[in-house]
């Protein structure tokens, strides 16, 4: 695994100047990703924050081949790249030695919903590539709707805490599962404040052979209502409370790669957040247990599965 | 269906004859999802990458939106790539066709016309592709199985022209055509190679030396500009259409045009129809000329772009036309090629007198009284110079 200073002289592929928020965590998490990848990198960015942040015309912060064509089949895009090269490959068009990484990066709209059945379908049918999932909870872009990924109890605008209903009333849903599920070499979960475990998590997925999968945790300041300068410490918060385990399961194997000394309560990550302002009020006490109870439910599981064949 | 006989006439469906004709292509991807009547299209070319006949990659894909999303990634990464579908299919894969166009991708569709839901059916109209004469799509109606196998290879020399670099879509008629089998003769692969040539990508994402982006984000002060230069390249498109028609026909004896002209030269009154239903017809035109009378056709081959000239200039001494939809295009006034004929007679100083007639839906037949039908009633508004019925469904 790369050493931070060996990271840091690589060379940078993804360019500065581009007008993704300040404290957004798609930057951080792009830019580890294509520094850990130790071959020439061909990406797609399915329809969001990180797709229009990054190329509006005619500029562009990719320095590798990149292409964006709609919301929910960046999976089903690079399924065709990669289809191509192979092609190639087998045509003798591209030499035998030539190595090329597929990468494919989207937000959890266009990942837990609309993109899922292209994810699936490209899982399925055994491509090489990586998807990388930025994961900040909504649909951020469009102006922090509501997703299958945004925490229970969450204010959304388009599950606002109101008078009667008080945020997003539905359990997230569990993606990293959902890929396990479809027997892929590897898949994990990971945080951009955990570098080191982000590179090494990026190195392994784009050295397998196969279809990958890293779901990681993207702090929003704009949809999670938090200060930009706190964005990675609400990473690791996030992390710290368990919300955000950090797991990986490799040829069907779980590991958990972390695991917090002492795990901090829900509520601490919650009021670092205004979208969870309501569930930290005496009165909706029942919503925060039920939240942290599925917290704990779900870290008892992974750690019940750890070290194990799953 | 195994074929060997590469030369002299043969009997083919039209399906057969265009996973043949997708064979001796050879394209480097395929992606592909399968929907009736298209079906088999996809199955026959699966059984050729099956068999290394072909060196083609093969996805299959969990849905049409994804076929045509991986034919765009593909296309972008330089592939020569093509795709079949049907209907719906082609309905899912609507956002995915104005970004192909939009990216200027020429990627090869064969759609086999059939009817949309709801509600649901199986058999021939053109609902599916006359729903995406706006996508940006070169479209290319094939009358016969001949046809639709001869446009495939002329569709992937439009597409990749230079001056065009515009996907095709090739359409051929559902069940009539794609599963009846017709006479015709087949080229051999070496003159299918030496046609098409190679295909090398002007901008390709595998050249990781020299990155480039695709689909970036245009605001206001852009975005018309790329439009405009998509629509000049469509326009640009129908000399390139009629200049590989001709090669084609220089070569292979089998000449293409804009448009087939039946009968036309000389007549008072015309059909303008699309596709088989044209055969049909040209049964009915042979009647009613022992009769004596001045009847003809005009069959565009290329609906987008629209040859809105050529179409004035076949009809201009024409009295009377009936335009044949076999789809509606819902907007209370006719289908679609009565609009786009009317609107190309606009211009012309000796206006025929013209009506929309739709026809055959969802697969109803359309039989030689039928066409009659509407020839009588074209030489009696030639006579009164009246229409007095404008728009209407026939074949009911």
């Amino acid at each position: 695994m790369a050493t931070l200073k060996e990271l840091a002289k690589k060379n940078e592929l993804f360019s500065g100047g581009h007008r993704l928020c300040t404290g957004c965590g798609i930057p951080p998490i792009v830019r580890l990703i294509l520094r850990s990848a130790n071959a020439p990198v061909v990406a797609t960015t399915a329809t969001g924050c990180l797709e229009v942040g990054t190329t509006i015309y005619p500029y562009t912060a990719w320095r590798i081949p990149w292409i964006h064509s709609a919301f929910e089949n960046a999976a089903a895009t690079i399924s065709g790249i990669e289809t191509a090269y192979r092609a190639f490959k087998k045509k003798g068009k591209i030499p035998k030695e030539k190595d090329i990484k597929f990468v494919a990066f989207g937000g959890d709209g266009g990942t837990y919903d609309i993109g899922l059945q292209a994810l699936s379908g490209a899982l399925e049918r055994g491509h090489n590539f990586l998807y990388v999932c930025y994961d900040n909870g909504a649909y951020m872009n469009t102006g922090i709707q509501r997703s299958g990924a945004t925490p229970f109890g969450a204010a959304t605008t388009t599950s606002p805490a109101g008078d009667i209903i008080l945020g997003k009333q539905e359990v997230r849903k569990d993606l990293t599962r959902i890929v396990v599920a479809h027997n892929v070499p590897y898949a994990a979960q990971a945080s951009p404040h955990n570098w080191a475990d982000l590179s090494k998590k990026a190195e392994k997925a784009l050295k397998t052979n196969g279809p990958t999968f890293l779901n990681i945790i993207s702090p929003c300041p704009l949809g999670w209502y938090s200060k930009p300068e706190e964005s990675i410490e609400a990473a690791k918060v996030a992390v710290d409370t368990c919300y955000w385990p950090l797991y990986e399961v490799e040829n069907g194997v779980l590991k958990i790669n972390y695991k917090p000394k002492q795990k901090r309560p829900i509520g601490d990550w919650l009021k670092m957040q205004g979208r969870f302002k309501h569930l930290l009020k005496p009165e909706n006490q029942a919503l925060l247990d039920k939240l942290q109870g599925c917290i704990d439910a779900e870290w008892e599981r992974l750690l019940s599965l750890d070290g194990k064949v799953i | 269906m195994a074929i060997t006989m590469t030369k002299g006439q043969v009997g083919l469906t039209g399906n057969t004859a265009v996973a043949y004709a997708m064979k001796q292509i050879n394209p480097d991807v395929c992606a592909a999802y399968p929907i009736t009547p298209s079906t088999q299209i996809v199955e026959e070319f699966s059984g050729y990458v099956a068999d290394g006949a072909v060196d083609t990659e093969f996805i299959t894909v969990e849905s049409e939106h994804s076929a045509m999303s991986a034919c765009i990634g593909a296309s972008a990464a330089g592939a020569r790539v093509m795709t079949a579908t049907s209907s719906q299919g082609l309905a899912l894969m609507w956002e995915m066709l104005y970004i192909a166009s939009g990216m200027r991708l020429p990627i090869i569709l064969t759609n086999v016309n059939r009817a949309l839901s709801s509600p649901i059916n199986i058999h021939c109209d053109h609902s599916d592709s006359m729903g995406a004469r706006d996508s940006g799509w070169i479209q290319l109606y094939s009358e016969t199985v001949q046809e639709a196998y001869d446009n495939l290879f002329q569709a992937v020399r439009i597409a990749e022209n230079e001056k065009v670099m515009l996907p095709v879509m090739v359409c051929l008629d559902g069940f009539i055509t794609s599963h009846a089998i017709e006479n015709m003769s087949l080229l051999d692969d070496a003159e299918v190679r030496q046609f098409i040539g190679e295909y090398k990508a002007l901008h390709s994402l595998l050249d990781t030396d020299n990155p480039v982006t695709y689909g970036a984000m245009t605001l206001p002060d852009t975005y018309i500009e790329f439009k405009r230069q998509q629509s000049d390249a469509i326009a640009r498109a129908k000399d390139v259409v009629s200049e590989i028609g001709k090669d084609f026909g220089n070569r292979f004896g089998r000449e293409y045009g804009l448009m087939e002209k039946y009968m036309l030269d000389d007549a008072d009154v015309a059909i303008v129809i699309l596709s088989s239903a044209a055969g049909t017809t040209k049964v009915a035109v042979d009647e009613l000329r022992k009769k004596g009378k001045k009847v003809g056709i005009l069959r565009p081959r290329l609906f987008r772009p629209f040859p809105f000239k050529e179409v004035a200039d076949a009809l201009k001494g024409v009295k009377a036309v009936a335009c044949l939809d076999r789809v509606d295009s819902m907007s209370g006034f006719g289908g679609p090629l009565f609009n786009e004929v009317r609107s190309s007679l606009y211009e012309s100083e000796k206006r025929p007198k013209i009506a929309s007639r739709i026809f055959g839906l969802g697969g109803r037949d359309y039989k030689v009284k039928d066409a009659v039908g509407v020839f009588e009633e074209l030489l009696k508004i030639a006579e009164t110079g009246k229409v007095e019925v404008l728009t209407k469904y026939i074949t009911m």
